[in-house]
């Protein structure tokens, strides 16, 4: 038998999820000592004698006996919940009583409430992904770092804070509350978003970890999904979006790693299924009278996941999309797209005249994308020399040896061009 | 061709559930390789790493682990090789000795009886 991908990556998650609602989340610390037992009791077994033939249930066996022994050896030095207090002084009630916590039907949501848990109000949004990364997507601390391009210190401080924050709240997020969870879901969507796009347009260097951290915010979106309350038009929107997105993933590297832009990307190599997938999810988002802006990002997704290529791309389609989304959710980036979308349509020095005219155009100045814009949309003009100035201040700005490489080229890009037109120059000066 | 056992001493599967998976993927290429050589008679059991020691005329029983972390046992494969290089050079691929853990490599006594 083989391993399914990130088998344990994705157990840890349930498995954690399931101990916390057990022990409560002041032990969550607890709760992930017993999974990292049952891996490592795992891992000799396997290693060995072979992956059994359901090696997700042999791992919550092996967790649930890990947790008896746990709540055994811990019942008079740690505080559980009453109930579960009274239960777990008597070895007469012990073992049914952590026989029924693990039951099918118990298990059934606790992945959905750790999720929410991890998106408490007190806790920043940053702080809100790195939890779900570490806790639900079985992230350790240096995986976590690598996926922020941040340090070891600075993350286990942000988990460790988090989890203190975690802890207080004593039980996990109660599922059954309808307005609760009305009102808790945006942060969970914006949270998943957030996952998403790290892995996205993150910094992140090795774009194996970009491809994860994408692939765990639509498994976790799915889980959403599952759950009638989670299955909202913004939800479904949030999971078109994911897939239209992660249907050009790959094409956005050629073979030595290196980044394409959506006009050179090979569209032979987009994902039909999860084009496919994202229409689909699409449709099912467009009930009811919420347009988020996750509607809008899908749709923009959508036209050019089914573009031919960039020239016949549908950019005035584009560019009302982006001014709707300018009115539910303005922001500099969202300006320069549209800014950019408009070039498209109309020619360069549209473009450049929009990027101009943006709103708090300053906060875009540590943002590679803004230099690297005008360095296209000048090139386009015919002025290398510009071009060429603006590329190398977004070269300045780039996070990862990928985008640097990527604007390099376009820098070497300018230089061919601006030698193919001198020498016109040399002769006017002669 | 003759027995060896192997003993897989100390290791660790890592921290990380991705390492630990990366990790029972390389034991399972390893084996799947011995095994397609036809080097394994057996692939053994693992053995829990706490247990007991009895000793002595007095039979004094103490708990284990007996050896420190890093040299406990945790497991054995019965291994059918030419000769004790050939079990050696088996050995060197076996994915323990990445995360600082040792195989020990014995001869099965022949026994002409």
């Amino acid at each position: 038998m083989e391993l399914s991908e990130h088998l344990f990556r994705h157990e840890a998650g349930r498995m954690v999820a399931t101990l916390t609602r057990i022990f409560g989340t002041q032990n969550l610390a607890l709760a992930e000592d017993v999974v990292q037992d049952a891996f490592c009791r795992a891992f000799e077994v396997w290693k060995l004698r072979g992956v059994p033939e359901n090696p997700s249930a042999w791992l919550m066996a092996t967790a649930k006996n890990r947790a008896i022994d746990a709540l055994r050896r811990e019942r008079t030095a740690r505080t559980f919940e009453p109930e579960l207090s009274r239960l777990i002084q008597s070895e007469w009630t012990l073992a049914p009583a952590v026989e029924e916590l693990f039951a099918a039907n118990a298990i059934k949501d606790d992945l959905l409430r750790m999720m929410f848990s991890c998106c408490h109000p007190r806790l920043p949004e940053e702080a809100q992904v790195a939890l779900m990364l570490n806790i639900l997507c079985g992230f350790s601390v240096d995986e976590v770092a690598g996926a922020f391009v941040s340090t070891h210190a600075a993350i286990e401080k942000r988990i460790s804070r988090a989890k203190k924050v975690l802890a207080g709240s004593r039980k996990l997020f109660d599922l059954s509350g309808h307005f609760e969870f009305s009102s808790r879901l945006p942060a969970v969507l914006c949270a998943l978003y957030l996952l998403f796009n790290e892995g996205y347009h993150g910094a992140s260097p090795e774009s194996a970890v970009r491809v994860d951290l994408c692939h765990e915010a639509m498994r976790l979106s799915v889980v959403l999904l599952e759950h009638p309350l989670g299955a909202t038009p913004a939800t479904y929107a949030l999971a078109a979006l994911m897939n239209l997105h992660a249907a050009r993933l790959p094409a956005r590297t050629d073979a030595s790693g290196n980044l394409n832009s959506l006009f050179d990307q090979d569209r032979s190599r987009w994902d039909s299924n999860l084009v496919a997938e994202g229409q689909r999810l699409l449709d099912l988002s467009s009930t009811g009278p919420d347009l988020t802006e996750y509607h809008l990002e899908a749709a923009i997704a959508w036209v050019h996941a089914t573009a031919t290529s960039a020239e016949e791309t549908d950019w005035k389609r584009i560019v009302s999309l982006y001014e709707m989304l300018m009115r539910i959710r303005p922001s500099p980036v969202v300006a320069l797209n549209r800014a950019i979308a408009v070039g498209q349509h109309e020619g360069p020095a549209r473009g450049l005249e929009e990027i101009h005219a943006i709103v708090e155009l300053d906060r875009l100045v540590n943002y590679p994308f803004y230099f690297a814009a005008l360095g296209e949309f000048e090139f386009r003009s015919g002025a290398y020399d510009i071009s060429q100035q603006q590329f190398r201040k977004a070269l300045a700005l780039a996070r990862n040896p990928m985008e640097r490489e990527f604007l390099q080229k376009r820098i070497r890009a300018c230089e061919q061009a601006d030698a193919l037109a001198s020498p016109v120059s040399v002769n006017k000066r002669a | 061709m003759s027995e060896y056992v192997f003993l897989y001493r100390g290791g660790e599967a890592g921290r990380s559930p991705e390492r630990v998976q990366q990790s029972m993927q390389k034991w399972m290429a390893w084996f799947k390789e011995l095994g397609q050589k036809g080097h394994i008679k057996d692939q053994g059991q693992p053995l829990e790493r706490a247990g007991k020691l009895v000793k002595g005329k007095q039979k004094t029983v103490t708990d284990g682990p007996f050896a420190e972390a890093k040299d406990v046992v945790g497991g054995y494969t019965l291994i059918e090789a030419r000769d004790l290089d050939q079990a050696v050079e088996l050995s060197k691929g076996c994915p323990i000795l990445e995360v600082d853990g040792g195989v020990e490599v014995r001869p099965v006594m022949k026994l002409n009886m």
